[in-house]
């Protein structure tokens, strides 16, 4: 298989992005997305990659370069930030409702304000309904692998959308890690080239983006949601191929220490680390509790996600994201929708932490461990929420 | 051309294009744009002299030209703007309201 490398998970990512030879990159520099757009543009002046480096004046040109690349066949890239993010957000939605299988990997950071360029879940949980493939990764290995799964899934014909990859950003982004470049012929066997459903193409012309009146707009959703509903057997065919290929075995609903676990942390992102170490430490002191992440976030993995949480007394979801004025953090909110109606329901604890790259440490998870058995204890409303470590 | 298969009315999501692409090159020219008119345009043909200025001048290319030599409204297409009134330069273009 492939050579390990100590290198900062940036360029590990653009290292990726270059073994699946990609024809366009547009992109407009934001931190903490920087080092992957600077290794590329150096990648494709080198002679290295051979693509269009496209410099664009804002994020909102980057995603409008992606979607006219993508639809004349060409493979796309993209990668941006918080603000960036909020930027191309129109476009955004455009992409998928156009069906173009763009690639994007989100450097997760706050939205302003205030304005902050460290990390958390804001930007992305902003666009939690644009329609797009999300994934969110743990390491560095999980963003190389990433990268090439999510254009193996988007240009699937059976799936047709545009994938965005969360990572972390500075946690992972400027991290120096080992990762496992693959070797080129693994990458064949694994992402065949690009061959688009529909084609801007002067031989065959068609029209792309066109309006949708209010008496067929309906049916553009319906459709549209559905095949964000049956991208799933891709994904999942996707992540068995690569672990057959890599020895490395990614699932929607990742699960750590459940058995027996009466408590279970869910989280998403590279805080899920921290947290497996908590769980590890509260295991050997002889708690009963577990760790599941959500590694698909869209389309979410309901059918996995209460598989793995059957049976189990109080579920702590860890967001990274605050909902203003809402019922709770945008993942608890979720996950309480989706438990809805199940016969033994558990009960749902929502700590919001670690905004804009605030330490979460071991001690702090286990300290809410200990919290949320006192909740569990008491008849608390679901609706509650509580932000951690916040001075009162 | 051939028309297409069935009314957007009458489609179900999964008539739909990937990505709602229309395939058929042209086919504008079937959506009818006519019906939302509030008035429409009339010639007196005794104060035309056929120059074709309501032609050039029509934004949707609604003015056509008759075996004659004069010049009407499809109406299936023409949205009453008026432009062609304001621009003729005989005055010979009316606008009539539609409800009469």
């Amino acid at each position: 298989m492939g050579v390990r490398h100590g290198v900062e998970v940036s360029i590990a990512a653009a290292e990726a992005v270059k073994m699946a030879d990609v024809d366009v990159v547009a992109a407009y520099p934001i931190t903490p997305q920087t080092h992957i757009v600077e290794h590329l543009s150096e990648l494709v002046a080198n002679g290295e990659l051979d693509a269009e480096f496209i410099p664009v004046e804002s994020e909102h040109s980057a995603m409008s370069v992606c979607c006219g690349s993508s639809a004349v066949g060409a493979r796309t890239f993209t990668c941006t930030s918080s603000q960036g993010l909020a930027l191309m957000n129109e476009i955004v939605f455009i992409a998928a409702s156009m069906r173009l299988p763009i690639v994007m990997i989100l450097a997760n950071r706050s939205l302003s304000g205030p304005l902050s360029i460290w990390n958390d879940h804001t930007d992305v949980m902003s666009v939690r309904d644009c329609g797009w493939i999300q994934v969110f990764c743990e390491n560095g290995q999980e963003v190389f692998d990433h990268v090439l799964f999510a254009f193996r899934v988007a240009e699937s014909p059976a799936v047709s959308l545009p994938v965005m990859i969360n990572i972390d950003g500075f946690i992972l982004t400027h991290m120096i890690e080992p990762v496992e470049y693959w070797d080129p012929e693994t990458v064949a066997k694994y992402l065949p080239p690009f061959v688009p459903v529909n084609r801007l193409h002067p031989d065959q012309p068609l029209t792309m983006g066109a309006f949708g009146m209010p008496g067929i707009f309906t049916e553009t959703k319906k459709a549209q949601n559905e095949a964000l509903l049956r991208s799933k057997p891709e994904i999942l065919k996707a992540w068995q191929e690569l672990g057959d290929l890599t020895g490395r075995h990614y699932h929607p609903v990742e699960t750590y220490r459940t058995d027996g676990a009466e408590t279970i942390f869910l989280t998403m992102g590279s805080f899920s680390e921290t947290v497996s170490l908590a769980v590890d430490e509260l295991r050997s002191r002889h708690e009963p509790v577990g760790q599941i992440s959500l590694r698909l976030w869209r389309p979410f993995p309901c059918e996995e996600f209460r598989a793995a949480v059957k049976g189990v007394k109080r579920i702590i979801v860890i967001d990274r994201a605050i909902s203003y004025g809402g019922p709770g953090g945008p993942v608890a909110s979720e996950v309480r929708s989706v438990l809805y109606k199940e016969q033994s329901m558990p009960q749902v604890i929502n700590f919001l932490c670690g905004f804009a790259n605030r330490d979460v440490s071991v001690e702090d998870y286990i300290t809410m461990y200990q919290q949320a058995q006192k909740k569990g204890r008491k008849k608390v409303r679901q609706e509650d929420y509580h932000i951690y470590g916040v001075r009162e | 051309m051939a028309r297409i298969p069935k009314s957007e009315l009458e489609l179900t999501w999964h008539d739909l294009e990937v990505g709602c692409v229309v395939k058929q090159p042209g086919n504008a020219c079937q959506y009818k744009t006519g019906d939302w008119r509030s008035q429409r345009p009339v010639w007196n043909k005794d104060r035309c002299v056929r120059c074709g200025v309501c032609y050039l001048f029509c934004p949707d290319m609604a003015v056509q030209k008759t075996s004659d030599g004069y010049f009407e409204a499809d109406l299936y297409y023409c949205k009453g703007c008026g432009i062609c009134a304001r621009e003729c330069v005989t005055g010979c273009i009316t606008m009539i309201p539609e409800e009469e």
